[in-house]
């Protein structure tokens, strides 16, 4: 996967009588991070659902390797994981099964590759305790596994430090430079700006 | 990063699994639907009268109809909380096609509630003076009218899932659609109570078992896609 690249442009979006997104345009090639940064109510979310395809754009469009993702969602998507607010985690499963069912999904896994990525999330102790007793800090790290084992190279994550102490946000940062070395880009949707090589990271203030 | 992706077969087969685990894990979602049918039914020896030949003649109804409300009433559960814990959302990144996955999770629902309704539905009918011989008969109609109404019924469940309390708008929205598994349904179920073919009507529920299920994913698909906006 050489030289991923996803292009925006000119993206508008309304919310009731809200324009939300008013001609965004971004560009982040493989390597980079890019912020986004903004008050609440910004659009952070918004921007990140819509380039994912969840949220409909009244108008631009989304270019993921100089390909219209209209063209091939499924190919799109399969490339991409995104994280939202809330852990996409069963409270009756435990931490292996819901790996195992929701990253199983995207790809073929082995018990070992769920047990090594639980372990490079810090979540090795807790994996087979059901998601129900975890603290919100645990469950964002047992979902954090989950997109380290997609292999993917786009990661969309909104406020992905939400809930975590600060070594759970040197994880993060751990986890983000090692993708984008990797080749990998990500675009997070950020409060607190993550502390990563400045040459790889990228910023859009979006304003209210 | 790995090209190697999950089958899409693989994929809905997960989606069962998960689906199946889950409910063994909660089986409140397995038990109401069932404890609601068996009371319904219960309710007509009383209400009606005790009198077998006349409990045998209103039987199919009485089966037919507190089958489907028992199965309408499941139906609420079926995207509902893959929809607020962010599942379905995922579903619909997954790179996999929405339409199968839905297929899978619409058959596991029907595993959980149709099913265990179809198994059921002989003994009720016993209980109102259906003789045992109508058993099989009675266990396969209701098992593919259920299939029918699981699918239709995934429609109408995509649909609501933006409403708040989504659960009345459903049945009102999906009831209609179900009049002709309840025309069919009763009728080959009043067949094999008298002891007759009841091939005939079997098979047009059979036909709207094949069209519910080539044609509902696709629109539960769609459906779920514009509620995750």
């Amino acid at each position: 996967m050489s030289a991923s690249l996803l292009r925006a442009e000119n993206l508008h979006l309304w919310r009731a009588e809200r324009h939300v997104l008013k001609g965004v345009d971004l560009r982040v090639r493989g390597g980079e991070l890019l912020q986004l940064t903004g008050a609440n109510g910004a659009g952070k979310t918004t921007l990140l659902r819509a380039l994912a395809g969840l949220n409909h754009l009244e108008a631009g469009r989304v270019f993921w390797n100089d390909q219209d993702v209209r063209e091939d969602r499924a190919g799109f998507h399969a490339a991409l994981v995104y994280l939202g607010h809330e852990p996409p985690l069963k409270s009756d499963l435990t931490g292996i099964e819901n790996l195992k069912y929701w990253t199983g999904m995207r790809r073929p896994l082995t018990d070992s590759a769920i047990a090594e990525a639980l372990h490079a999330t810090g979540a090795a102790g807790f994996g087979t305790r059901p998601v129900r007793t975890l603290s919100a800090g645990q469950r964002r790290r047992v979902a954090l596994a989950g997109l380290v084992l997609a292999a993917v190279p786009l990661w969309l994550l909104d406020e992905p430090t939400t809930n975590l102490d600060t070594e759970g946000q040197q994880l993060i940062e751990r986890l983000v430079a090692t993708h984008l070395q990797d080749g990998g880009l990500a675009i997070a949707a950020v409060h607190h700006r993550l502390a990563i090589d400045p040459s790889r990271l990228r910023e859009l203030n979006l304003f209210a | 990063m790995s090209d190697r992706l999950t089958p899409p077969l693989t994929a809905a087969r997960l989606v069962v699994s998960r689906d199946l685990l889950l409910a063994f894990r909660r089986p409140e979602q397995l038990v109401h639907p069932l404890a609601f049918f068996v009371m319904v039914t219960t309710l007509f020896p009383l209400s009606v009268s005790p009198e077998r030949a006349q409990l045998r003649a209103i039987a199919p109804g009485v089966l037919w109809v507190a089958a489907l409300l028992a199965a309408l009433l499941a139906l609420d559960f079926l995207f509902r909380d893959d929809a607020q814990d962010g599942t379905l959302e995922q579903y619909a990144l997954s790179g996999q096609s929405l339409t199968w996955l839905l297929l899978g999770k619409t058959a596991a629902h029907w595993l959980l509630t149709g099913l265990p309704l179809s198994l059921m539905a002989p003994l009720m009918g016993y209980t109102l003076g259906v003789p045992m011989s109508a058993g099989a008969g009675i266990m396969v109609t209701v098992a593919l009218g259920s299939l029918a109404l699981s699918f239709i019924g995934s429609i109408g469940a995509a649909l609501t899932l933006g409403v708040r309390r989504g659960g009345v708008l459903l049945s009102i929205l999906i009831l209609p659609l179900a009049v002709p598994i309840l025309i069919f349904g009763s009728r080959a179920t009043e067949l094999a109570i008298r002891g007759e073919t009841y091939l005939a009507p079997m098979e047009l529920l059979a036909s709207v078992v094949v069209l519910s299920f080539t044609l509902a994913p696709l629109a539960a698909a769609a459906a779920v896609r514009i509620s995750l906006e």
